[in-house]
């Protein structure tokens, strides 16, 4: 069992796996044309050109490559919800990472940039898009760095811009990076700011950015990992893809695992397969939990999914069955809590990120979201009535009404309740302010109520409005 | 005085050449204009309106809707301690305590002699790393109280000054697209025809 790090990957720790996306993490320079060009760099894109367009498109279709940034969409089927005939087309790349417990997009951007490059380039071949825009998160200097860096060589030696290659195939890659926001992740805000204006996203449906998106032309939103696969899968083709992995989740994927854990890091896993307890117990892994406690809890999929318990553990790395245990995979994050863990401040951090990250738009989110955080910081602090946990529930059900998906418990009786939730909001910012809650509060409710007062005994006036009001 | 000073404006004039609408350069410009000065002035978002062609209030209004941007002066440097769950699991709340006690401000502030801004921060995107800080977006991980003490006595004997340029400087190296190979900025309602590389009756077919 092997369980290697290198100093400039920091966080990464390599195993006896299969490497799709991370394959040149073991050179410090793998960032350079030079070592890009040395370890097969280029050759996908070489082996696309050698193709029609339609035919790289079948290829991608058939790898079902999944979306990495969140929800899971095939990549293939996305690009071909175009409009027939309608253009120009364009390629929006989401390095916007920021989901809580996140971390891949960043590593992938820093370490190997021509690899992202050459995605889009595949993607805009295949998919007939005419232009790409690069966002990257505002706080990633390195990466932005990085990838400057590795545009700038790739222009200057023919990979990108006009006639590429020879081949009459040209576009441009123009990077562009946020200022700050984690709504802007969501594709709609995404190009909304984009396009110069504040990231709030648009009401979909009706409609799609395939169909109406940036400039209202049709555009492709995918996510860094997704667009990092495609190099693989056409230099080598869909069946040596889809040879790793499982039928409905292909391939590998990028899990972050953060947290309570013995050794803390991202890992480029065997999709589909991979068991939450090979992830947090396993040797080539994080090797079980910090100082031989307990595991109480973590989250699967990024600060936005429903938490799952030690019950959970057998559970593969695979949406459909995670989904119907009650949650969701998100964005590849694992979050671990021992046995010390408050719960209830635990859930705040949480709470607390997606209040503060509310665009505003919707009154669910902006004002459920805030009293939700003021709600349970009051519990948190000791100063909460039993009214208060009723009071939680009753403001999320306003953002998600009716049944929440929770993770099954054989200790409380519980059995699970299946992702995915209804909503009153245009996107997910404000379910996940609730979802740390509503997971708290249900997996354990008795952490909450012994640190709470009885109803009577309240010493505070609840809530303050924002506007100075009582 | 807080006009962009000449290489920036044609630096921005370029920017600007990027994208098929001027408006898209807001957020790069004012990234720009924060390098140049720091921070962002009421003459640099009405350079900026002129310059994309919208109202100074265009600008503002997107602007201040991100984190990053600050309308008045900030430190030279900012230290943001990420305060998300991978890091508050890890100990960030001592972090954030060591830097208070250690600068004698609170979250939010600014040390009297202009060098340090502290803040609170959401996640970083290195919870692997937990807890993380960054200094004018530049990583520290796996950092300790005495860590968080130490890099502030660096901080203020200067002797960061080459790993950290100051508030404002994002990445170092700048895209720069060659005039002969640059395809161009892609007009969504003109360039309406297919691409040259994509064969008519494929699409049709589609
Ligand atoms: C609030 C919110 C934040 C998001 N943040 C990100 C992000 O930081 N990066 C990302 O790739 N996708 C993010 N997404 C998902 C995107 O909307 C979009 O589904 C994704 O970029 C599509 O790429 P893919 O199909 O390749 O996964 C976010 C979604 C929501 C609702
Ligand atoms: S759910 Fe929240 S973040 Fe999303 S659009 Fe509505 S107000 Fe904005
Ligand atoms: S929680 Fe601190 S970096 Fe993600």
């Amino acid at each position: 069992m092997t369980a290697e790090t290198y100093p400039w990957a920091p966080g990464f720790v390599a195993g006896d796996r299969p490497r799709i996306v991370t394959s040149r993490f073991g050179h410090e320079d793998s960032h350079t044309l030079e070592r890009y060009l040395a370890t097969g760099g280029y050759e996908g894109l070489r082996a696309a050109l050698s193709k029609s367009p339609s035919e790289v498109h079948d290829q991608v279709r058939g790898s079902t490559l999944l979306g990495r940034g969140g929800a899971g969409f095939p990549a293939g089927v996305k690009w071909g919800l175009t409009p027939e005939g309608v253009f120009p087309r364009y390629l929006v790349v989401n390095g916007d990472e920021s989901e809580p417990g996140t971390y891949k997009d960043r590593l992938l951007m820093e370490r190997d940039p021509h690899q992202l490059i050459e995605g889009c380039l595949i993607a805009c071949y295949a998919a007939g898009l005419s232009r790409c825009f690069l966002y990257i998160r505002g706080e990633m200097a390195l990466a932005q760095e990085r990838v400057a860096s590795a545009l700038n060589e790739a222009y200057a030696a023919g990979y990108i811009g006009r006639d590429i290659l020879g081949s009459g195939f040209g576009v441009d890659i123009v990077l562009h990076w946020g200022a700050g926001a984690y709504v802007v992740g969501e594709e709609t805000a995404l190009i909304e700011s984009l396009e110069g204006n504040r990231g709030m996203p648009r009401l979909k449906p009706p409609f799609f950015p395939a169909a109406i998106g940036l400039y209202g032309k049709p555009t492709i939103v995918n996510n860094v990992e997704t667009l990092s696969n495609l190099p693989f899968i056409a230099a080598n083709g869909a069946e040596a893809y889809t040879a790793i992995g499982t039928e409905t989740s292909p391939g590998t994927r990028m899990v972050a695992v953060s947290g309570h854990v013995r050794r803390p890091g991202v890992y480029e896993i065997v999709n589909g397969t991979t068991t939450f307890r090979d992830l947090l117990y396993g040797e080539e892994f994080c090797g079980g939990i910090r100082d031989g406690n307990d595991l109480k809890a973590f989250v699967p999929g990024g600060g936005s999914a429903p938490w799952f318990l030690p019950d959970q553990l057998d559970l593969p790395f695979e949406g459909r069955q995670v989904g119907a245990a009650g949650s969701m995979l998100g964005s590849g994050a694992i979050m671990v809590m021992d046995s010390t863990t408050d719960i209830p401040a635990a859930a705040l951090t949480l709470t607390r990120f997606y209040a503060h990250e509310s665009c505003g738009k919707c009154v669910p989110c902006r004002e459920g979201g805030t009293w939700l955080m003021r709600v349970l910081e009051r519990v948190v602090a000791g100063e909460g009535t039993t009214d208060d946990l009723d009071l939680l529930l009753e403001v999320g059900q306003s953002i998600c009404p009716g049944d929440m998906p929770h993770a099954s418990s054989e200790a409380l009786g519980l059995d699970a309740t299946p992702f995915p939730y209804k909503m009153t909001t245009i996107c997910f910012v404000g379910p996940s302010a609730y979802v740390p809650v509503h997971s708290a509060l249900t997996l354990f409710r008795s952490e909450f109520e012994s640190r709470v007062a009885p109803s009577r005994a309240r010493t505070r006036i609840p809530v303050v409005a924002a506007g100075g009001g009582q | 005085m807080s006009r962009f000073n000449a290489e920036n404006l044609s630096l921005a004039r370029e920017i600007i050449g990027r994208y098929p609408r001027p408006k898209s350069a807001l957020i790069p410009l004012l990234h720009l204009a924060q390098e140049q000065e720091g921070w962002i002035s009421e003459e640099a978002m009405r350079e900026i309106a002129e310059l994309v062609g919208v109202t100074p209030a265009e600008v503002r209004g997107t602007g201040t809707f991100y984190e990053m941007f600050h309308f008045e002066p900030i430190g030279r440097y900012l230290l943001n301690i990420c305060g998300t769950m991978s890091c508050a699991l890890m100990g960030a709340g001592d972090l954030l305590h060591a830097a208070e006690e250690e600068l004698g401000v609170r979250a939010g502030g600014t040390t009297p002699d202009g060098l340090i801004t502290l803040h609170r921060a959401e996640c970083q995107a290195a919870c692997t790393e937990a807890p993380c800080l960054q200094v004018n977006y530049r990583y520290r991980f796996r950092v300790t109280p005495d860590g968080v003490r130490e890099l502030i006595s660096e901080l203020r004997a200067g002797s960061l000054a080459d790993e950290i340029p100051p508030h404002g400087t994002l990445a170092t190296v700048r895209q720069h697209i060659p005039a002969d190979r640059a395809v161009g900025a892609v007009d969504p309602d003109e360039d309406t025809s297919p691409p040259s590389w994509v064969p008519v009756s494929v699409e049709g077919a589609r």
